[in-house]
């Protein structure tokens, strides 16, 4: 085990007190922190490299375009997929969403077909198939759950059928921390040819992608949840679909010739990249992704899990405190309810102990409404928290409990 | 510690923990379900009102220490109030938690409802405060717009 106590040091921002108190950072599946590289990249970028890219001559214009492409040639190897030219840029998970939704959905989707998602997305993998819906007159089918947060496969199983388009599942739940089948999940949707989108906001960066060995058909993730910069996102989808897929927004750099008649567009990744992209935001990603590297997945992942059990046992012990959701493989979000304290309560009083958790529906009403709770407390974990976050964690819920016990 | 206190008084522990006027009211004039999406808040409130004065209210739902604190002690301060005198309360109230540097008169006027004094000093809970009273305001108007909190 690596020391990632050392980690931590990285991350300028963890190294303040919030109401006086050293702030214990518990909320990177909201969005993780920055290291120093991160930072270090973004300036270095914009002091001595800024253009615009694919479009000059000039040597800014070269440098820029290539810092960006690198990012892109980066990813194709972090998530082992087959070419560069199914990575897309974009704002972020939601908008890599909204281009399948709308791209692959308008080309394909007709009346009386089906998408079927999980019941346990969050809005931005449900409020777009549902627009999208609505449009072609199409229909969402939901797969269950069972208590401990596990999907229902043999359900799934049943909801497949030839009206079914599209399936669009998250990889790990940002209120359960359960990871889903994906390989399982696309085996029986490829049986019938249907394409499968993973939501993998939670997944990238705290546990090793393979698209190919996952075999989706779209894996959609954000770079502010993995320690890159907000404001990118990336979709990655199989050649042969975005090949069929028409452009989602117009624009410049992604087209061959525009007229007023015709307008011919440039082929893959372009086709879906108009306007000028977050080229400083993508170069710094690319730092973000050294970064993750230099320590190694598979050591953060180990640490991440070590954290998850260890707070487990820890929160567990607390008289009170449920624990929501009880998958047996699951990632490094945990959600809890106290008795007698809602979770807004108990998100206040924990902030003025210097500890950041969230607290609400966590952006997924209709599971908030399967669990049967309006809100729920969660903890979640980067590669910079230690045992001694959940410690203190701990201790704020027992403070909290002995607060509106007085 | 002392800060959280400052927040959580002793009567918005009570009345969050236990509600007063909650429940529903059979003959009520108004009713009006108020919803705070950002964190699931939500209360059905029920207004008893004839000729201008507002004879009993009840509410329910479900929420934060806060918001049910603030609900409850709304029903009690408002029994037995006219309109007018509800908005002017409403008012005072809203200033109250908006405000750190209200008059400290406000307080003396406001009763019971001053135990929200220190809100301001936590801007992120203020809607939590204001959303019965936002309720209120649209149970009277009888108008089919969403209630806000903005």
């Amino acid at each position: 085990m690596m020391n990632f106590a050392t980690h931590r040091q990285d991350f300028p921002v963890l190294q303040q007190t919030v109401h006086g108190k050293p702030l214990v950072y518990l909320d990177s599946a909201a969005s993780s922190q920055k290291p120093q590289a991160v930072l270090d990249a973004l300036l270095h970028y914009y002091s001595h490299d800024h253009a615009n890219v694919h479009r000059g001559v000039h040597t800014l214009s070269e440098r820029a375009t290539r810092a960006y492409e690198k990012t892109r040639d980066k990813l194709r190897a972090f998530i082992n997929a087959g070419h560069r030219e199914e990575i897309i840029f974009s704002s972020g998970t939601t908008a890599g969403i909204n281009l399948v939704a709308h791209s692959y959905g308008r080309s394909h989707v007709h009346a009386g077909d089906e998408i079927i998602l999980s019941v346990m997305e969050h809005h931005s993998n449900i409020v777009p198939w549902q627009l999208l819906c609505e449009e072609r007159g199409a229909t969402l089918k939901i797969i269950p759950m069972s208590d401990r947060g596990e999907l229902d496969l043999g359900a799934y199983q049943n909801l497949l059928s030839e009206r079914t388009k599209m399936v669009a599942v998250v990889h790990v739940s940002n209120v359960l921390g359960t990871i889903n089948p994906i390989h399982e999940i696309t085996r029986l949707a490829h049986e019938r040819g249907v394409p499968v989108l993973v939501d993998g906001a939670q997944a990238f960066g705290h546990l090793p992608v393979d698209v190919r060995a996952l075999d989706c058909d779209f894996y959609v993730f954000s770079s502010h949840k993995a320690y890159g910069p907000t404001g990118v996102g990336v979709l990655y989808g199989k050649k042969s679909w975005l090949e069929k897929m028409p452009p989602y927004m117009g624009g410049g750099d992604m087209i061959e010739t525009v007229s007023f008649e015709k307008t011919t567009y440039q082929g893959l990744p372009n086709k879906f990249e108009a306007g000028t992209p977050n080229i400083a935001d993508v170069v710094a990603f690319g730092t973000a992704l050294d970064y993750i590297q230099e320590i190694g997945l598979a050591n953060i992942v180990a640490h991440e899990q070590d954290l998850l059990a260890y707070a487990v046992e820890r929160l567990r012990a607390i008289p009170g405190l449920r624990l929501i959701g009880e998958a047996a493989m699951r990632s490094g979000a945990i959600s809890f309810a106290v008795d007698n304290i809602h979770p807004h309560d108990l998100g206040t009083i924990l902030d003025r102990e210097g500890i950041a958790i969230r607290v609400g529906h966590h952006c997924a009403m209709p599971l908030m409404k399967r669990l049967g709770v309006p809100a729920t407390a969660r903890a979640s974990f980067g590669l910079y928290n230690c045992r001694a976050d959940i410690d203190a964690l701990v201790d704020g819920i027992v403070m909290a409990k002995r607060f509106f016990a007085a | 510690m002392n800060d959280l206190r400052s927040l959580y008084q002793e009567m918005i522990v009570d009345h969050g923990r236990a509600p007063r006027n909650f429940g529903v009211l059979e003959k009520a004039s108004h009713c009006r379900a108020g919803h705070n999406p950002l964190c699931g808040d939500e209360l059905m409130l029920y207004v008893d009102e004839k000729d201008g004065l507002i004879r009993a209210l009840r509410f329910e739902g479900q929420g934060c220490a806060i918001s049910m604190a603030s609900a409850s002690l709304m029903t009690e301060a408002l029994e037995g109030k006219t309109l007018e005198q509800a908005e002017k309360l409403f008012a005072d109230f809203h200033l109250l938690v908006t405000d750190k540097e209200h008059p400290a008169e406000l307080e003396e006027s406001l009763g019971k409802l001053a135990a929200f004094r220190n809100l301001a000093e936590f801007p992120v809970r203020v809607k939590c405060a204001t959303l019965a009273w936002h309720t209120l305001r649209a149970a009277l108007a009888d108008d089919d717009l969403p209630v806000s909190t903005e």
